[in-house]
């Protein structure tokens, strides 16, 4: 197929994807900015009223920093991972290369990622923090969060065909994502023998650029974007060859 | 020059069909494993040429499906070769790449972009497909609201306006009503006549005998027979104990 035609192709099935799924909606496309929101509230309620987190100034843009790159991953990458299943009809009936299944359904989802970006963003200026030169890191820092996500799907959703129980292998890894992702704390309490298991993981590298940048206003040290490049590709590399290697008798297990 | 061949090629499953990753994994350590596998379709060969269009008969399990599958390059086989030389467009199911929630004219467009069509194509054929299908103002309306024949019209349409080198038909044709089903015909034929390639299965038999002049003949995934369409579907008829229609 054409590289033109691909292109075709997936904005095809991401504009279905999305049609589908707003078109019986009243509220629509509010809520991706609704559910953050509401997560960010009760979280900055709990951890400024009740569990009282120490020196961290503005706990809610702190909070949707890590909300907003982790909502994404962890809903992104369940449907990446059910997606070679929930399209079987497409799969075993229609001859398409078949890589375009998880990765159109994780680029459905950056349109949602997109918009709450847009909130997060809104969020920082409203509160006050001026716009800097290191902003213009942003777009290249969800771009990798982006890639490594399509590599993870097209793993996990390969697997899932084969063995059903991958999806669920992949909602607990979410939930346990969700603590050991620096969403609600700062990687400065983390006692430093444990950093290494943050900078290798590609959200949390995510998270702590995200403030670096949109907080502190500095550049995210470039051994954590060095990092995040590097587990990015090599997810995306890993993942197109084990699907590619899987894909093959897909047909004979749906 | 051939379009379609397949080298004694032979395709199993495994009868276990839900593998428990964690059992097969154990008990394959302690004791060889011996996996039951059938043949789906067991050592067939053929060959097809230009403007050749071949009616695949059988009674139900008999491979016909995989045969297609095979050939559309949707499955591997587990022995043997498949060479197709062209472009195919596969019809195996009514409405696979169309989604309920879209509307006919939404779904038009994926389902060219799911034949390989590019965005500019697309938007030339667009009218021409419309127009084919004779959906008319329904276009606009979502498909769940479609009944069975007109989400067949329409996949035709589509797979039509690609002309493929290689069309295969998996018993869609069927829902379609009498005026479609001659429409459809004579667009088979202008793509035969044009040297494509058609591979056909069905239950009607007076459809096959219509568009197809080679026939082969599958029983339990081996071929029982291959031929002329007319003489071997007769002799599938005469076997399968029914009378020919009408």
């Amino acid at each position: 197929m054409r590289v033109a035609n691909y292109g075709f192709l997936l904005t095809n099935l991401i504009l279905r994807d999305f049609r589908v799924r707003y078109r019986n909606m009243s509220l629509g496309v509010f809520w991706s900015v609704l559910n953050p929101l509401v997560m960010m509230a009760v979280l900055t309620f709990i951890f400024t009223r009740i569990f009282v987190a120490g020196g961290i100034r503005d706990f809610h843009v702190f909070v949707l920093c890590g909300i907003i790159p982790f909502n994404f991953f962890a809903i992104a990458w369940a449907s990446g991972t059910m997606s070679v299943f929930q399209n079987s009809g497409l799969v075993k009936r229609v001859v398409l290369p078949r890589e375009i299944v998880p990765l159109s359904t994780v680029l459905a989802n950056c349109i949602h990622f997109l918009i709450q970006i847009g909130l997060l963003v809104t969020v920082v200026l409203v509160s006050g923090y001026p716009v800097n030169a290191y902003w213009a890191l942003l777009p290249a820092v969800f771009a990798l969060e982006v890639v490594f996500v399509c590599g993870l799907s097209l793993i996990t959703s390969a697997l899932d065909v084969y063995f059903r129980d991958v999806r669920y292998v992949v909602e607990s890894a979410n939930t346990v994502l969700f603590w050991m992702v620096p969403i609600f704390y700062s990687l400065a309490i983390v006692p430093a023998q444990f950093h290494a298991l943050y900078q290798y993981n590609p959200i949390a590298a995510v998270v702590l650029a995200c403030r670096n940048i949109l907080i502190d206003g500095m550049a995210p040290p470039p051994a954590l974007l060095y990092k995040l490049f590097f587990v990015s590709t090599l997810f995306l590399t890993l993942g197109l060859l084990v699907y590619g290697r899987l894909k093959r008798r897909f047909a004979d297990y749906l | 020059m051939s379009i379609v061949r397949l080298e004694s090629v032979s395709k199993t499953y495994s009868r276990k069909v839900t593998r428990q990753f964690v059992k097969t994994y154990l008990s394959g350590r302690f004791r060889p494993a011996h996996q039951e596998r059938f043949y789906a379709l067991k050592q067939v060969s053929l060959e097809l040429r230009e403007g050749d269009s071949l009616a695949v008969l059988g009674p139900n399990g008999a491979g016909k499906s995989t045969l297609l599958s095979l050939v559309a390059g949707l499955s591997w086989p587990d022995e043997g070769r498949v060479v197709v030389a062209g472009r195919v467009a596969a019809l195996l199911e009514l409405g696979s790449g169309f989604h309920p929630d879209l509307t006919g004219a939404e779904n038009v467009r994926l389902n060219a972009a799911l034949l390989g069509f590019s965005r500019r194509r697309t938007r030339e054929k667009f009218d021409e497909i419309v127009e084919f299908s004779g959906i008319g103002e329904f276009i606009a309306e979502p498909l769940r609201t479609y009944s069975a024949g007109m989400v067949m019209r329409l996949a035709f349409a589509v797979a039509a306006a690609v002309d493929p080198d290689i069309l295969l038909i998996d018993e869609v044709l069927a829902v379609g009503d009498q005026a479609f089903q001659h429409k459809c015909m004579r667009k088979i034929q202008q793509l035969k006549e044009k040297g494509r390639v058609l591979i056909c299965t069905s239950h009607v038999m007076e459809t096959l005998r219509g568009l197809c002049t080679r026939a082969i003949w599958l029983d339990h995934g081996q071929v029982r027979g291959e031929g002329a369409a007319d003489e071997l579907i007769a002799a599938f008829e005469a076997a399968a104990g029914s009378a020919p229609l009408q």
